[in-house]
């Protein structure tokens, strides 16, 4: 089936493309790579009747990094770029592991680590780490600009809370606190190129052999990205060993709540998510002590 | 809506008139009668529609054709531009048994560029990374990888 007829426009500020989305109203979509947007016209999933090309906005397309303020990756940003950039693969190195285990090369060289968080499918590879380092979201409309913790940002399975003509204009990732170790773990039926059946993004801030802070969220699991919570407690204030991770794990898996669908079984998730948080427990761990 | 475009394709330039909605794959394919770019899945899995812009591959099929104005496009077409010196990669894939049906083939090469330009010496396992978004099932892969391998080798020594 070919692409439903819609109008196409692409601007050269943020002014503009949010201007233009608020006159043209219901149906405009924002589109930095398309590898989502364009598949869910295909199919008539959504009703497209413009699309802003944001990929020519050149302020968009940048990724800064200033020991204050942290990481702030612009949102046409490929994810090819974040899995290569030298700052990004040093100080948050998770993060380049999520953009590298995102579907396949040609999709990683259009689609952009904001397009994965808009379009907000429970098992957005790119969410699970970003949650876990605390980072939140620039967005910008007509009205003005607004700050989304990234934990307050998803709603539902495909849903957040941006509003209709609000555009994502970057992800924002505090620096690191000292001693912080991140990972990212996933796994899906066939190989690394698959949509997860589960994935898990945690960040460790260690103190010698002790765990002073856990993150974890757990992806594909729940109808949003969603805290490990009692994991996470479990873990604060402990040393770190090979069966605390496991008990940690189960923690995790109790408190999951997965379906089954075409990618695995709900039994299959809850298994797989003991598994992964205690893999990523023990690399951002690993990683800390670096 | 439609638009007046000029798209740069292996060094040519086109000016056509097209509707916003059409994909890259369709206007590469029914517009310019450049066929050898396949469409697969439609849906960026298959890796049949695979095209380098800007020397990056993507799947056209998930491309805008109007979000391509001002971009170099490299086709298969492009590889071999004399039309009868085939590139060492297509060598490769003739030599190595790496074509049987021949659907992939046109996007396998295109990966197998981005590749090699990006990387001349590639691993094994860089390879494989390299065509995991490229499906064939009639090889099983191997010869492929080995195909990939051998061009390497002969762009090495023909620089």
């Amino acid at each position: 089936m070919g692409l439903s007829r819609f109008d196409y426009y692409a601007p050269e500020t943020i002014g503009d493309a949010c201007e233009l989305a608020g006159k043209l109203g219901e149906g405009t979509m924002f589109m930095a790579g398309g590898t989502d947007l364009l598949i869910k016209a295909k199919r008539r999933l959504l009703n497209v009747s413009a699309v802003i090309d944001i990929k020519k906005i050149k302020e968009l397309n940048k990724i800064t990094f200033d020991e204050k303020e942290g990481l702030v990756i612009g949102s046409t940003v490929t994810l090819t770029e974040i899995e290569n950039h030298p700052l990004i693969k040093e100080k948050y190195p998770a993060i380049a592991d999520a953009a590298a285990a995102t579907a396949n090369v040609q999709i990683r060289n259009m689609a952009s680590a904001a397009g994965n968080l808009c379009n907000a499918a429970p098992s957005a590879e790119n969410a699970p780490v970003l949650l876990a380092m605390g980072a939140n979201v620039t967005v910008e409309g007509r009205d003005g600009k607004r700050i989304i913790p990234l934990d307050k940002f998803f709603t539902g399975p495909g849903q957040t809370v941006l509003k209709q003509g609000e555009l994502l204009t970057a992800i924002n990732v505090p620096v690191p606190p000292k001693g912080a170790g991140t990972s990212y773990q996933h796994i899906s039926a066939r190989g690394k190129v698959d949509i997860s059946s589960v994935c898990v993004g945690a960040m460790l801030v260690m103190k010698g052999d002790i765990c002073e802070d856990a993150r974890i969220f757990l992806g594909a699991v729940a109808p949003t990205p969603m805290m490990a919570k009692n994991a996470q407690e479990l873990l604060k204030g402990k040393k770190i060993t090979e069966e605390l991770l496991q008990t940690a794990g189960i923690e995790a898996s109790k408190e999951c709540k997965p379906i089954t669908d075409m990618r695995a079984s709900k039994e299959y998730r809850t298994l797989m998510v003991a598994v992964l948080t205690g893999r990523a427990i023990d690399e951002s761990r690993r990683r800390a002590a670096k | 809506m439609k638009h007046l475009i000029t798209l740069k394709v292996n060094g040519d330039d086109y000016t056509v008139a097209c509707d916003s909605s059409r994909t890259l794959n369709e206007v590469l394919r029914e517009d310019l009668g450049l066929t050898g770019t396949k469409l697969g899945c439609g849906d960026g899995d298959c890796g049949a529609c695979t095209v380098l812009i800007d020397g990056d591959s993507v799947s056209s099929c998930l491309t805008l054709a109007v979000s391509c104005e001002g971009k170099e496009i490299t086709t298969v077409e492009g590889l071999a531009k004399s039309g009868e010196e085939l590139h060492p990669i297509q060598e490769a894939f003739i030599e190595k048994g790496a074509i049987q049906c021949g659907f992939c083939t046109a996007g396998m090469e295109m990966s197998a560029l981005n590749l090699l330009k990006k990387n001349p010496s590639p691993t094994e396992p860089e390879i494989r990374t390299a065509i995991s978004g490229n499906l064939c099932r009639c090889t099983g892969y191997y010869k492929i990888i080995e195909a990939i391998h051998s061009a390497a080798e002969t762009m090495k020594e023909k620089q």
